[in-house]
């Protein structure tokens, strides 16, 4: 019975779906998007227009955006609760996974950094090259159960990178502007040092998601079921 | 066949193998791989909506904008999308975890059936029966007098 109804929902909605594409005006032009994509380069100054987009234009939804991962970790932790007893005696990886993790952390060190650091000029940027920092310190975390991530000293940098990001956005008020507008120097596009305060928010937005990725991680890790 | 058309049967499609999943399963893991299915359909049917032949990354390369650009409007908000849908796997992976550790089992109808056990109980009454089982059968005394 409740296979039957869950196909016949499964048949309405592929028929609803099919509608909606027949309905649908694929492609309404002129997009928004053509007149950021002529303007973004001279009005922000990124090489990466998305970038732009996501920092400039809609700053405060990224700010949300983050609040949403905060939360979501926040939640995870009041919901795993306390670890396991015998979490610290768990024993170590085998030797592949324990040299993976000493070769692969300055690699994905270096890699999440650079992605990040390049967020307003290359594909990539805060949320992609924190998710990188924040496998580079689970790595070993997996490799090495025994040594488990200090908390205090992610839960630190979370909130240091949030109140960056912030302070960021009320500095722009102090000068009479809008919350998150763009502060600093455009400089010439397409260099390492352009797009005014883009990298400082991109940094902190990487900063922000590696620790609480990784902190999240590591309390998953921690707390799992033993069989 | 269309390029572009092959990329919307495989959004819809993914839309459709991930509701499959949430509605077919009674494996807890599996219905939240359901939900993750379901975003990236979502997703590729979001950054679909704009896409254009021939259409260029917005990134500034070899020292100009290429000249035919796709919208980065759609790409933002798949960003942001993406970066719910880790949320949301954060979220209903610690609760499964901590359902396991409840009743030592994933499955819906067990954990259902345990739940409401354990309402039962607390509230000290009898177990509801099921909407779905038989009447209960009266002995043969009760029914011919």
């Amino acid at each position: 019975m409740r296979r039957i109804t869950s196909a016949l929902f499964l048949v309405g909605l592929a028929v609803l779906v099919a509608a909606v594409y027949q309905q649908m005006n694929l492609l309404v032009t002129p997009l928004a998007g053509d007149a950021i994509n002529a303007s973004a380069g001279q009005q922000v100054g990124a090489g990466n227009i998305v970038t732009a987009v996501v920092l400039a234009f809609r700053g405060f939804d990224t700010l949300l955006e983050l609040t949403i991962l905060f939360t979501a970790a926040t939640v995870g932790g009041l919901v795993l609760g306390k670890p396991r007893a015998d979490a610290p005696r768990d024993p170590d990886a085998g030797f592949i996974l324990q040299a993976g993790a000493d070769l692969f952390f300055p690699l994905l060190l270096v890699v999440g950094l650079y992605i990040i650091l390049h967020g307003h000029l290359t594909p990539g940027g805060g949320f992609q090259g924190g998710v990188v920092l924040a496998a580079a310190f689970f790595i070993p975390v997996l490799a090495r159960p025994g040594t488990t991530l200090d908390h205090h000293a992610v839960s630190l940098i979370e909130g240091l990178a949030g109140a960056a990001f912030i302070l960021i956005g009320l500095l722009a008020m102090l000068g009479g502007e809008v919350f998150l507008t763009p502060l600093l120097d455009k400089g010439e596009l397409g260099a390492l040092f352009s797009a005014g305060t883009l990298p400082l928010l991109y940094l902190a937005v990487g900063l922000k998601v590696g620790a609480e990725l990784a902190g999240l991680l590591a309390q998953l890790a921690a707390t799992e079921a033993t069989d | 066949m269309d390029l572009t058309l092959i990329f919307y049967v495989a959004a819809v499609g993914l839309m459709l193998i991930g509701s499959a999943g949430i509605v077919l399963s009674s494996h807890l893991l599996r219905i939240i791989f359901g939900i993750a299915l379901l975003e990236t359909g979502a997703n590729l049917l979001l950054l679909l909506a704009t896409y254009r032949e021939g259409a260029a990354a917005p990134i500034w390369v070899n020292g100009k904008f290429p000249l035919a650009m796709a919208d980065p409007v759609p790409q933002a908000l798949v960003l942001t999308a993406i970066v719910i849908s880790v949320g949301i796997l954060a979220v209903t992976l610690s609760l499964a975890l901590r359902v396991h550790r409840a009743y030592g089992t994933l499955d819906i109808r067990d954990i259902r059936q345990r739940m409401e056990q354990d309402i039962a109980d607390a509230a000290g009454i009898d177990m509801p029966g099921s909407s779905e089982a038989p009447l209960p059968v009266y002995s043969s005394a009760e029914s011919g007098s």
